[in-house]
């Protein structure tokens, strides 16, 4: 091979320009960062167990919104008996108060922007 | 290297039924199911087949006569977060003032009363009994409900505005723009969301009000008690009475849209 060693060296730098997004994250210790969603204090029971609300809130959200908007229901009771408005912002919102640190926290890490926030009104104190 | 008959068939065969068998893994309840409550109205919710609204006019017109009364749109822009856009082909509105003219063009002639003469009168969805704009909608983000109001999901809507070509009242309004910005951030009701920009939206008879059992906000607020809100199919309600006690008109009934909002004039 002529000029191996010129080669090689390119080759190297490139290579450790191009990963060194990856080496800049692990020397900072951010690499294994995860999202960590700010849960209520005072609040200990949600409408569903925590593994099956992180799974599936999306669809859930979407059923609660068929409900209300199309249909006439707007009270979800659990199976433990006790009673939720099917809404965003008198239901979920009462008790994850902080958007920031609770619906934001695992978005921003999955860089997902769903669109709830366009329409409806965040609560006041994120502003 | 080749693969014999034999060898083929029972490499599909597994295959197959592996395939099948994730099915079965998903009923047996593996992967968990979002619901295991119910759902339910709320306790204290307003009901009825058929909810209609009688305007009388004269006590509103007296009342708007003497202080320009405009009360009710207020109240209902304010609950709704509707925006306040001044320019014509752009404004929003759920409930608003029509000159007599413009209201009834087909009742109204050359010798019309003069008491009547460009007076405003109050102009708002008609919740018809057949509503063209929930014909033409291509997703069915406006319908009827079973209780005869039309309502919109907003949700659903595109923004084709076909609905808005539809209705005859006007009674429907486009976002142009985003209306967060023609809002008063701290005047805007938290407990209505906002709509967005490319969404037609219009007056939704205050459901999310008598789901909590409470009268529209427009009924609620009219000091002249000018707006009377229940159910046609009841014999005994109060816009029965009226009904039956008043001669009452309708918007251009003769387009066989068969409105909920009726008149006294």
């Amino acid at each position: 091979m002529y000029d191996a060693g010129k080669i090689l060296t390119g080759l190297l730098l490139f290579l450790c320009l191009i990963t060194s997004p990856i080496w800049y994250n692990l020397a900072a210790g951010k690499a294994d960062t995860k999202p960590d969603p700010k849960l209520p204090a005072q609040e200990k029971e949600c409408v569903a167990a925590r593994d099956v609300i992180v799974a599936t809130h999306m669809s859930l959200l979407n059923t609660w919104r068929d409900k209300v908007v199309r249909g006439a229901d707007r009270e979800y009771v659990t199976a433990g008996g006790k009673v939720f408005p099917l809404s965003l912002s008198e239901g979920c919102m009462k008790c994850h108060a902080n958007k920031a640190e609770f619906c934001d926290a695992c978005h921003n890490y999955v860089a997902v922007s769903p669109y709830c926030w366009d329409c409806h009104v965040e609560p006041k104190e994120n502003k | 290297m080749g693969i014999n008959r034999r060898d083929f068939l029972r490499v599909t065969g597994v295959g197959t039924l592996l395939g099948l068998g994730g099915g079965v893994v998903r009923e047996l309840g593996i992967v968990k199911r979002v619901e295991a409550g119910t759902y339910q109205p709320q306790p204290n919710a307003l009901t009825a087949r058929r909810w209609a609204m009688v305007v009388d006019m004269r006590k509103c017109l007296e009342k708007v006569n003497q202080d320009g009364c405009q009360d009710c749109i207020l109240a209902c822009h304010a609950v709704h977060n509707v925006p306040k856009i001044q320019d014509p082909k752009h404004e929003v509105k759920w409930l608003w003032k029509e000159p007599y003219e413009n209201t009834f063009p087909s009742q109204h002639h050359e010798f019309t009363e003069e008491r009547l003469h460009g007076q405003p009168f109050l102009a708002l969805c008609n919740h018809c009994d057949k509503p063209p704009c929930v014909r033409v909608c291509p997703t069915q983000a406006t319908f009827r409900r079973p209780d005869g109001i039309v309502v919109m999901d907003y949700h659903r809507c595109i923004g084709c505005r076909y609905c808005m070509a539809a209705c005859p009242y006007g009674s429907r309004s486009f976002n142009w723009s985003d209306p967060r910005k023609a809002l008063e951030a701290d005047k805007t009701n938290p407990g209505f969301p906002t709509r967005t920009k490319g969404v037609v939206e219009k007056c939704n008879f205050c459901d999310e009000r008598l789901a909590e059992g409470l009268p529209p906000r427009c009924v609620e607020v009219c000091t002249v008690k000018a707006l009377t809100f229940g159910d046609l199919e009841d014999p005994e309600s109060d816009v029965r009475k009226l009904l039956r006690s008043y001669y009452t008109v309708q918007r251009k009934p003769e387009l066989g849209t068969k409105p909920e909002i009726f008149y006294i004039v």
